[in-house]
């Protein structure tokens, strides 16, 4: 029997409404593409990322984790300027680890939710500069600075999204 | 084994999705060697899907900053208007000054040779969208193949450089900007002339490599294209230093960072250059014609000259070819030819006594160099010495007296003072 932390209210699965899961994931893309152009600042934000670490965390199911972040994740590709497949790798390994982690951790608390959310943020740069750099040969540079103080407004704007997105699960 | 599949069904099916991404990534990699782009489809598909919801929401925010700032938000508008009225006046004198300086810099290039290219026609684009990513530097505009827009062709502001166009779409282009980590731009600072590249850094600002530790380069210069990337034509703005660190004995390179004068976080248009042209065709064409005008000028009598040409022999019409173009140069017409031979020349340009009829031996120039200043373009027909407008040396050799130079006296009834002697004796009465 595997050890978890959560308590039995908490281990409970969500799952969410057809338009929601596929609504709040192309709109998150779509701001992505569109917010960051018009308002300055907000580069730093990794709006798909949040969605896939919440949709995750929700729903406690590796294989649904791991297919929602490869498919925002190949989404946000096809936008970008790099080969597709960077994003969805990267994003592929958060959605795994964030709905394994999510059967075993009480992720509706605020706090556990913005260190989970830095460290899913630091994760998801590592893996996207080794593919980037070891397989695309791009010639990127890790900034620790950037990584932690971006991980850090990515945290804070995700524990706010993830209050909002509470309201669209549903108990199983 | 069953067991053993069911236990790991998770970790399997990871390892499984991240394989299939993986070779994607290695086959759009090595297609990407032989330039041909595998994934074209896929993104056109996923850019046309986000793309029309991005114009409509420009659109209406257009619509709506339009209405405001046209017809509501008029404060100080009146005062604006009297500043920009004042400004023009100074943009109207310091563009006279500069079209001088514009028109001898084509001179000089036209004389070396020089090739320059420059923006010869662009098309206006409307930013509509980023690419999506915090990592990469890329904007979509609302032009695409459409317009004629292909890949790498230079996008600019006003202010400056914006980047350079990565993909195109049939209605859309992907622009990669230069803060992006993987572009690279040809630069060169403005007064120091010193080159480096142009990249993005992580955190989005734009820095200026392989500029070396020994170097100066001072805050505030400002940065230039350089042509060298064959993609941004030379001498377009770029930016400005902003931060110079590295001085130190063990650093190879300096750190520069540049602050770009386009704003890369504010784009609204953008120019797409389409067409660059090589400016040398036009010097050159600017300059002959320039050159015929010149010496159009200069020799107005050259085929009307009766008197001498009626008392005068061939002697007297080498003489007044020689005068007309001192620096080996013959013109007939419009066109400019080599001189045959500058010895027939040469005594016809040092003989002055004899022609004046009043300048005696000793009052001649010196027997071993006679120094004739060119008058300038403006100057009576009379004076036919044109040199080029310098002055010309020329060594001395004892006047063989042509026949013709005992004519010449005849025909010049007085020496104008203006004149040095040793040109009178072509001038036409």
């Amino acid at each position: 029997m595997p050890i978890t932390y959560t308590s039995g209210e908490q281990v409970e699965v969500y799952r969410f409404s057809i338009p929601v899961t596929l609504g709040v994931p192309l709109i998150a893309v779509f701001l992505q593409a569109f917010i960051q152009s018009r308002i300055n600042g907000l580069s730093y934000l990794d709006l798909p990322l949040l969605v896939t670490i919440f949709f995750a965390m929700a729903r406690r199911n590796p294989i649904a984790g791991l297919v929602t972040g490869a498919i925002i994740g190949l989404a946000q590709d096809c936008l970008g300027p790099y080969p597709i497949g960077i994003y969805g790798i990267a994003k592929t390994v958060v959605g795994y680890l964030a709905s394994s982690l999510g059967v075993r951790l009480d992720v509706e608390n605020a706090g556990t939710r913005l260190l989970i959310t830095i460290g899913f943020y630091v994760t998801h740069q590592a893996v996207y500069f080794t593919v980037a750099r070891h397989m695309v040969n791009l010639t990127l540079n890790w900034s620790w600075s950037r990584g932690i103080l971006a991980g850090f407004a990515n945290a804070m704007v995700g524990v706010l999204l993830y209050f909002f997105l509470d309201r669209f699960k549903q108990r199983t | 084994m069953e067991s053993v599949l069911g236990r790991y069904r998770n970790l399997i099916i990871l390892v499984g999705v991240l394989f299939l991404q993986i070779l994607g990534l290695a086959v759009q990699v090595k297609k990407a060697e032989t330039d041909t782009e595998n994934t074209r489809l896929i993104r056109i598909w996923a850019v046309q899907a986000v793309t029309p919801l991005e114009r409509g929401l420009v659109r209406i925010e257009s619509g709506f900053g339009n209405l405001w700032h046209n017809y509501i938000y008029l404060r100080g508008v009146r005062a604006e208007n009297r500043d920009l009225k004042d400004k023009i006046e100074q943009l109207k004198l310091e563009q006279v000054r500069l079209s001088e300086d514009a028109a001898q810099a084509h001179r000089l290039q036209a004389m070396l040779s020089f090739k320059e290219q420059f923006v010869a026609k662009t098309v206006a684009a409307q930013v509509i969208g980023s690419s999506g990513s915090d990592l990469s530097q890329g904007i979509y505009i609302d032009k695409g193949d459409d317009a004629g827009i292909r890949p790498d062709m230079a996008v600019i502001t006003a202010d400056g450089i914006v980047g350079k166009v990565l993909r195109v779409y049939p209605s859309t282009t992907l622009v990669l900007l230069i803060n992006d980590q993987s572009s690279g731009v040809g630069v060169m600072l403005g007064k120091t002339r010193l080159q480096g590249i142009l990249k993005g850094t992580p955190t989005g600002e734009v820095a200026l490599e392989n500029v070396m530790s020994d170097e100066e380069v001072p805050v505030g210069e400002t940065v230039l294209t350089s042509g060298g990337d064959k993609v941004f034509p030379k001498g377009l703005p770029v930016g400005t230093i902003a931060k110079v660190k590295g001085h130190g004995d063990r650093a190879t390179f300096l750190e520069i960072r540049v602050r770009p004068s386009a704003n890369l976080s504010k784009l609204e248009e953008v120019l797409v250059v389409l067409e660059k042209q090589e400016q040398q065709s036009l010097a050159q064409e600017s300059a002959h014609q320039r050159a015929a005008d010149i010496l159009a000028q200069r020799l107005p009598s050259v085929p009307e000259k009766p008197p001498v040409e009626a008392s005068g022999s061939a002697a007297s019409t080498g003489s007044k070819q020689a005068a007309a173009a001192p620096g080996g140069a013959i013109a007939t017409g419009n066109s400019v030819k080599p001189a045959p031979s500058s010895a027939a020349t040469k005594p016809q340009l040092s003989k002055p006594a004899p022609a004046t009829g009043q300048t005696s031996a000793s009052q001649q120039p010196k027997p071993d160099v006679a120094k004739t200043i060119a008058p300038k373009p403006s100057a009576p027909k009379t004076a036919i010495v044109s040199d080029g407008g310098a002055i010309t040396e020329v060594p001395s050799k004892k006047p063989t007296t042509p026949p013709a130079t005992k004519a010449v006296p005849q025909t010049v009834p007085e020496p104008q003072p203006s004149i040095p002697p040793s040109t009178t004796n072509d001038s036409p009465q």
